[in-house]
């Protein structure tokens, strides 16, 4: 194990967070909370300091790394950034336990939007902006970012790339991956933008609709208000509605339209399996909420919102999902497991992933039907390597016994199987609010430190698909 | 520039590695995906696993835009025909490894010509002349030529008895007066363009360019000329041998082949009338030396095996073979190989990447002052590039003292009207004339980037 270069690595990071948090810095100048700016200088002034000893120490040294020098710099960076992020909320004094403050912080990179905030509103406009700017950051992937701006930041950076991406395979749009880095945060920021011109013109206010798009785009949910987005007009709601599923669409595809290849974007079966999968969810939501909501168009409303938060992995809410009917809630449930495609900024098992499992089960029972036929399972048009369809399986089997284990250990809390597997499910997956007691109009205070910590290494594991957090704490890939 | 490259065995390799140091946006096409994975973490590229003269594979990797294709798989019927394909679907320019001694004669051009493409190289040739020149040359340990042999880079290492060692190169100059000049020095991993301070010492490996008659002259005062040689052995019948020993065979030598394969040494037999085709196992001692390693001058050993290669040539240099070649495909094993005592050591993959980096260089500059001809020298640290100088060239006529040239770059020659220079301070430069430049650490795609 390369350990300088993984440490150079972490270096250049820790720099990068505190240039990127001279924003919200910036943010709280505007809105004159001068005590709030103070705390974000002292962070600027921490993390450029981390990020410069551990560059310091570490210079002058190979930087060509392999896979785990790639695992390690992926999962070390992430816990470190969420050190270094939670600081200004402690500092400030906003939320007092510094667990809780990680908690948050992790839940914000992570995309979740689990928040142990019980009153978010009192909050200082800068605190609100750093919040859910991480979510921004996360989501995209934070190396991603840091490829996409310094050069080289270590030999052969594509086993960096291949440890954050999620999804099944990681394919380049074109051969340098400082290139495709750079196109895949333009396509983000493109449509950022767009979502932010499109809520301020539906009166939103500036500041809400920055925050709210920054949330949508990392498809993360940290809202600024306690009812998240049930305050705001409807127009606003079909809005974010609408593009939170397009940042679950595998950003590939953007690139494809970008490219003019309408033919290829159609052929595409996730992207059809993912449409699919939403709209038949919502039309069964849309009917059994019917009882609920007696217009057909709120209750359309409610129902594709809900959907396309929860399959995204976002965790925005315009109504109390919890009161639902069961069907609802089930299928809710079951979505948050599906997640998004591959390749965009939302968690949970993939929707390729979902359709290549399938296909593998369906070949499983021809082969008991018919030893000897030979089958290849076909995906996307051409054939799927034996190699990937290991991957697959051999992912869905670790991330059940993830989810398990996880769910074990917050079930030491007393309150009900309900709060506590939606409660995993909702950090795991990325998502943010569950059933019960963690629904979409609570929050994850009441849980004990110890379980804060687990949920916040189960959205860890979650966002970074398991393997980079199971290997960078596993000894042997640390002996010389 | 975007190239899309096919086939990624060990030349396909060596060019994408030469190209992407190069920088450019390089697109690898093979239908093993052993082959794919191995480099797909390597090199910064994009990688498809497919046939590369398949229609759909093109079209994915984007050869509309693509400015040259490189065909390199192993049939060289398929790089045809893909650059044919490559070619009609608006790649610029193509570029086909042909390597089969049948296409390899005057059909060649004909190919070239018939499908349009712009490059046909076949490295197994380009080796075989590479052994050729040093063979005709044995005081030396690698021998490029320029400008249609009127000027010649040669490559000594110095022994512990050569009389230069502990020399100022100044005063060398005073001591031996012919038209060269020491452009370019290796001293263990570090490489020099020396000035006239430098002092030599053993174990240098130095880098001489001059016309050839005067090479020899200076070879001779030097005291370290060895006569061409006469009776060549080599190890191992592939492509390289044949090609070798065409060449051989046609200034005079005698060649006698040594191959394990029987059908491979029949072919030999029948392609060869006039070479001696010995069947058997190189590694075994008593052959070697029943078919008269010890009265043999020179030792060529070109099996396909690094390892083998190397440890039979060890042993027929302390047989007192005069000269022993080496072809070790490794540049780690190539390394070994040289601390372990053979100072001549042919890299294939050296030959490949420098004519595609001198083609790729070519392309992305064809309007200005050209490369016509790059080496990579010294495990490829330095580069010794040839340029033809353009009407238009901006640094016309002004004295090579006044130019403000960057670290690390030497005018080695000129050759004007097929004589050749060796510029002193006073030289211009003027249209028309090719230039020789040696680069250490820096790549130069016109000649004005010698330029701070």
């Amino acid at each position: 194990m390369n350990v300088k270069a993984v440490f150079n690595t972490l270096g250049k990071i820790a720099v990068v967070e505190g240039v990127l948090l001279v924003l919200p810095l910036f943010v709280s100048l505007v809105y004159s909370e001068f005590f709030s700016a103070a705390i974000f200088a002292l962070t600027v002034v921490f993390a450029a300091a981390v990020g410069g000893i551990l560059m310091l120490l570490t210079q002058r040294h190979s930087h060509v790394i392999y896979a785990k020098e790639g695992f390690a710099i992926v999962a070390g960076a992430w816990i470190l950034i969420s050190l270094i992020g939670a600081l200004p909320f402690k500092l400030s004094g906003n939320i007092p336990s510094y667990t809780d403050a990680f908690f948050e912080t992790v839940s914000g990179f992570t995309t979740t939007g689990a928040s142990i905030l019980t009153d978010i509103e009192r909050l200082p406009k800068g605190m609100l902006f750093w919040r859910s700017f991480t979510h921004f950051i996360g989501g995209m992937g934070f190396l991603v970012f840091v490829m996409a701006i310094i050069p080289n930041i270590t030999d052969r950076s594509i086993h960096i790339l291949k440890a954050e991406v999620p999804g099944p395979a990681v394919g380049k749009l074109v051969p340098k991956i400082k290139d495709t880095a750079k196109i895949l945060y333009l396509i983000y920021v493109a449509i950022t933008l767009l979502e932010i011109i499109m809520l301020i013109c539906g009166g939103m206010p500036v500041f809400d609709s920055v925050v709210h798009s920054f949330g949508t785009a990392g498809t993360g949910g940290f809202g600024i208000k306690s009812d998240s987005i049930t305050s705001y007009s409807p127009y606003c709601q079909w809005v974010i509605g609408v593009f939170m599923m397009l940042f679950g669409i595998n950003f590939n595809i953007y690139y494809l339209v970008l490219m003019r290849k309408f033919k290829d974007v159609l052929k595409s079966s996730e992207l059809w399996g993912y449409i699919t999968i939403m709209l038949v969810s919502t039309v069964i939501v849309t009917v059994n909420n019917l009882g609920i909501y007696s217009r057909l168009a709120t209750s359309s409303r409610h129902s594709f919102f809900q959907v396309s938060s929860v399959m995204t992995t976002t965790g925005f809410a315009t109504a109390d999902f919890d009161t639902w009917g069961g069907i609802s809630k089930a299928i809710l449930l079951i979505l948050m497991f599906i997640g998004s495609c591959a390749g965009s900024t939302g968690g949970g098992l993939k929707v390729s992933r979902v359709i290549m499992l399938f296909k593998i089960i369906s070949r499983e029972i021809n082969r008991l039907l018919h030893p000897r036929a030979v089958n290849t399972i076909h995906f996307e048009g051409r054939k799927v390597d034996e190699g990937t369809i290991d991957g697959v399986s051999h992912y869905f089997a670790i991330y059940v016994i993830c989810f398990v284990s996880a769910f074990l250990l917050i079930s030491f809390e007393s309150f009900g199987i309900e709060t506590n597997f939606s409660a995993t499910a909702a950090c795991f997956n990325n998502i943010g609010p569950g059933f019960a007691r963690v629904g979409p109009t609570l929050n994850y205070a009441a849980y004990s430190g110890f379980s804060k910590i687990v949920l916040s290494f189960a959205m860890l594991l979650g966002r970074l698909e398991i393997f980079p957090i199971i290997i960078a704490f596993s000894p042997s890939v640390w002996k010389k | 520039m975007k190239i899309i490259v096919t086939g990624c065995g060990k030349t396909g390799v060596a060019a994408i590695e030469s190209l992407v140091s190069e920088g450019h946006d390089v697109i690898a096409i093979d239908n093993r995906l052993e082959a794919i994975e191995e480099i797909r973490d390597i090199y910064d590229i994009m990688c498809l696993c497919s046939n590369g003269a398949d229609y759909n594979t093109l079209t994915e990797a984007g050869i509309e835009e693509a400015d040259m294709f490189i065909a390199v798989t192993g049939s060289d019927e398929l790089n045809m025909l893909s650059c044919i394909i490559a070619k009609k679907m608006g790649a610029k320019h193509t570029v086909a490894r042909v390597r089969n001694p049948e296409y390899n004669d005057k059909s060649l051009g004909y190919i070239k010509q018939q499908i349009e493409l712009s490059l046909i190289f076949n490295p197994e040739y380009l080796v075989a002349q590479e052994i050729f020149n040093i063979l005709k040359f044995p005081a030396a340990v690698n021998v490029e030529t320029f400008s249609r042999r009127n000027f010649e880079m040669a490559e000594l290492l110095l022994r512990d008895n050569s009389p230069i060692i502990g020399m100022k190169l100044s005063d060398l100059r005073k001591k031996f007066q012919a038209n060269y000049l020491i452009c370019v020095v290796q001293r263990e991993d570090k490489v020099f363009i020396p000035d006239g301070n430098f002092v030599l010492e053993s174990g240098d490996r130095i880098g001489i360019t001059a016309d050839p008659a005067e090479i020899q002259k200076l070879l001779k005062m030097l005291g370290i000329l060895q006569k061409s040689v006469r009776d060549v052995m080599i190890l191992g019948g592939g492509r390289i041998a044949y090609y070798l020993s065409k060449m051989l065979i046609g200034s005079g030598n005698t060649v006698k082949i040594i191959d394990s394969n029987r059908a491979r040494c029949e072919t030999l037999s029948d392609l060869l009338p006039k070479a001696r085709i010995i069947c058997g196992d190189g590694a075994d001692r008593e052959l070697l030396l029943s078919e008269g390693l010890t009265a043999s001058d020179s030792f060529v050993a070109l099996t396909g095996m690094d390892e083998e290669n190397i440890l039979v040539s060890i042993f027929a240099s302390s047989k007192q073979v005069k000269k022993v070649i080496a072809k070790v495909n490794g540049v780690e094993l190539s390394d070994m190989a040289e601390k372990l005592g053979l100072d001549c050591v042919v890299t294939p993959k050296q030959t490949v990447s420098g004519i595609i980096s001198r083609y790729a260089r070519a392309v992305a500059n064809s309007a200005g002052s050209n490369v016509e001809t790059l080496y990579k020298l010294m495990d490829g640290k330095v580069e010794a590039a040839e340029f033809n100088v353009a009407v238009d060239f901006e640094y016309q006529n002004i004295p090579l003292k006044d130019l403000k040239l960057k670290e690390n770059i030497l005018v080695s020659g000129i050759i004007r009207r097929r004589k050749a220079i060796i510029p002193s301070g006073d030289e211009v430069i003027k249209a028309g004339d090719k230039v020789i430049v040696i680069a250490a650490n820096t790549v130069l795609n016109d000649l004005s980037d010698i330029m701070r």
